[in-house]
Order: C-alpha cells, then sequence, then structure tokens
C-alpha cells in the first residue's frame, strides 16, 4: 500500500513537472503575439450599417457569421436529445419546499421573463441579444423546476417540442429562403436584415430558455399531470 | 503587462490546472468541472487579445466565445446526463479502467 501511495506521488510530482512545462510554453505563445494587432474591428466597423443592427457583437453573431450562430442551435437540440434519448431518471430530488422558495419564484419569475424580454430587444444597440436573454429564461425555468412548479401536463407534450425547435427552425427558414431568390445562403435581403434578426433572436431566446430548462430537468417532462 | 496579456496568460494557467486535474482525478464529477476549467481558460486566451487593438475592440473573437460558452453548457450538460446515467447502470462515479478514489 505504502509503494502504491508512493508511486501515486512521483506520478503525480511528474506530471506537474511536465505540465509546468506546457504551461511555460503556452505562455511564451501568448507573450509573442503583437502588442497591436489589426484584428476584425475596422472590418466589422466599415460593414456595420448594413447589417440591420448596431451593436457589433450581435451584428457579427447573426449576420456577418450567422452561420455558427446557426449550428450552435443546432448543438443545443442535439445536446437535449442526447439527454432525452439517455431515458434516465434525472437528479433524484424532492421539490425543495418553503415558503421563502415559493415567494422567490412568485417575485423572481415574471421579473425574469422582462428581463429576458428586455436583454432581447435591447441587443440590437447595446450587449445584450438572443443568448443572454435565453439564459435568463433558461434560469427562470430552473427556478420554477426547483421549486416543483415547471409547467406538466399539455404544455409539456407537443407545445415544449415546439418551442425547442422553434429557434433552429425560423433560422433555418430564413437561411433557405435566400437561395430561391438569388442570394446567398443566410444573406438578409438588404434593408431588412433588422427584422429578420430579431424575428431569428425572438425564436431562439424561447428555444434556449426551454432547452436550459429541459436539460436541467434531465428527463422528459410527464404529459399526465399526477391527480392530487 | 497590459490587461489583455495579463487575461491571456491567467487562461493558459487555469487550462493547464484544469489539464492536471482531468489527468489526476478518478471521479468522473471532478473530470468534467476540470474540461470546464480549461475550457474557460481557453476562452480567456481567446477573447483577452481581442482589446489590444489601436482603436476600437474586435467584437469576433467576443461573439466565438459567446458561442463557445453555449457549446460548452451543452456539452456539460449533456457529460452530466450521461454520468447520472452510468451511476445509476453501475452504481460507480469512475470509468472501470481507474481505480477509486
Amino acid at each position: 500500500m505504502a509503494d502504491h501511495t508512493g508511486g501515486r506521488k512521483t506520478f503525480r510530482l511528474l506530471l506537474a513537472l511536465l505540465l509546468s512545462f506546457l504551461a511555460a510554453g503556452l505562455a511564451l505563445a501568448v507573450l509573442a503575439l503583437p502588442d497591436r494587432g489589426p484584428g476584425l474591428a475596422a472590418m466589422v466597423a466599415a460593414h456595420l450599417a448594413d447589417s440591420g443592427v448596431s451593436n457589433p457583437v450581435t451584428a457579427v453573431l447573426l449576420n456577418f457569421r450567422g452561420y455558427d450562430t446557426l449550428l450552435e442551435m443546432g448543438v443545443l437540440l442535439l445536446a437535449l436529445v442526447g439527454t432525452w434519448s439517455l431515458a434516465g431518471e434525472g437528479y433524484p430530488r424532492e421539490p425543495l419546499a418553503g415558503p421563502v422558495l415559493d415567494l422567490l419564484v412568485r417575485l423572481l419569475v415574471p421579473l425574469m421573463i422582462l428581463v429576458a424580454g428586455y436583454l432581447l430587444w435591447i441587443g440590437a444597440h447595446a450587449p445584450g441579444g438572443a443568448f443572454q436573454a435565453g439564459s435568463v429564461l433558461g434560469a427562470a425555468g430552473v427556478l420554477l423546476i426547483l421549486a416543483g412548479r415547471h409547467p406538466g401536463g399539455p404544455l409539456a407534450g407537443a407545445a415544449l417540442r415546439v418551442a425547442l425547435a422553434a429557434g433552429l427552425v425560423v433560422f433555418l427558414l430564413v437561411a433557405l429562403a435566400a437561395p430561391p431568390a438569388g442570394r446567398y445562403l443566410l444573406q438578409y435581403p438588404p434593408g431588412s436584415a433588422g427584422g429578420l434578426i430579431l424575428l431569428i433572436e425572438t425564436a431562439a431566446t424561447l428555444s434556449i430558455g426551454c432547452t436550459l430548462a429541459a436539460l436541467f430537468l434531465g428527463k422528459r417532462p410527464a404529459t399526465t399531470v399526477p391527480k392530487p | 503587462m497590459s490587461s489583455p496579456v495579463l487575461f491571456a496568460l491567467v487562461g493558459t494557467g487555469l487550462f493547464t490546472i484544469g489539464l492536471y486535474a482531468l489527468i489526476v482525478h478518478a471521479h468522473l464529477l471532478r473530470r468534467i468541472l476540470a474540461i470546464n476549467v480549461m475550457g474557460n481558460g481557453v476562452f480567456l486566451v481567446l477573447a483577452a487579445p481581442a482589446g489590444r487593438g489601436p482603436d476600437a475592440w474586435d467584437p469576433v473573437p467576443h461573439a466565438m466565445v459567446i458561442t463557445g460558452i453555449v457549446v460548452a453548457v451543452s456539452a456539460t450538460a449533456l457529460a452530466l446526463a450521461l454520468l447520472l446515467r452510468l451511476v445509476a447502470a453501475t452504481g460507480r462515479t469512475n470509468l472501470p479502467e481507474d481505480p477509486s478514489g
């Protein structure tokens, strides 16, 4: 037993030594970066007026690099499909009881929905957007699940699936509507880019919030409400 | 040392610490956490140098990191679901080839 422990100590020491070499190499690589990189800030600023929004990060996410965001919606859905296909029981927990949680849920969840809507709207010209709003919605869903008040019954059946798929489907429809009109895939028609971005972001917010909450639940929500 | 470079160095440090924890620990939950720490290090290395520009900051790495965070959250959720299923099926929290503890 002592040999085994000694061997493990040596292994950890050796590993730490090797990894310190790795850390030194990475640090050298970082320090070798030029002080002033050209970056893409100038290119983004030059085309920002045509992008439909005035926040550069939202323009990059939803317009210039919209393809990445489209695939990201697919990744979220794929993670949920994978989790549901495991047919697990989720994390076994009783809903936390107590008046404090009840009051918090009643106060916070409507406020969080409001904040999510605000973040979604403000994303066009200030930090915000679909993912930020979707995260707040997901957090509201997590709070509901912890308190045992997540909507079950008919809302957890087809309506939930529609909400989960809405982001990806809307984005795909907008993307695929461009080639028949003679444009590239995902090329928004000039002038309506802002409206289309808002439409995509709204659907994406709903999807992201529902996906995050469903991932926290871990199992398929019960579609039949148990009789009291 | 300017703050973009400092944050990038912190990112490489996080990556290395996470890698050490990933290799050393056998408990799967610790490994998932270690991967998350490594991911955060990578995000720092990606986003911090975006502030080096002469005038404006570069928004493209910021958007990439937002995408990366969402993907990391999804992957962590799937990994945790797999871990729960493994525990329910076999009753152990580490892979068969790792000694417990």
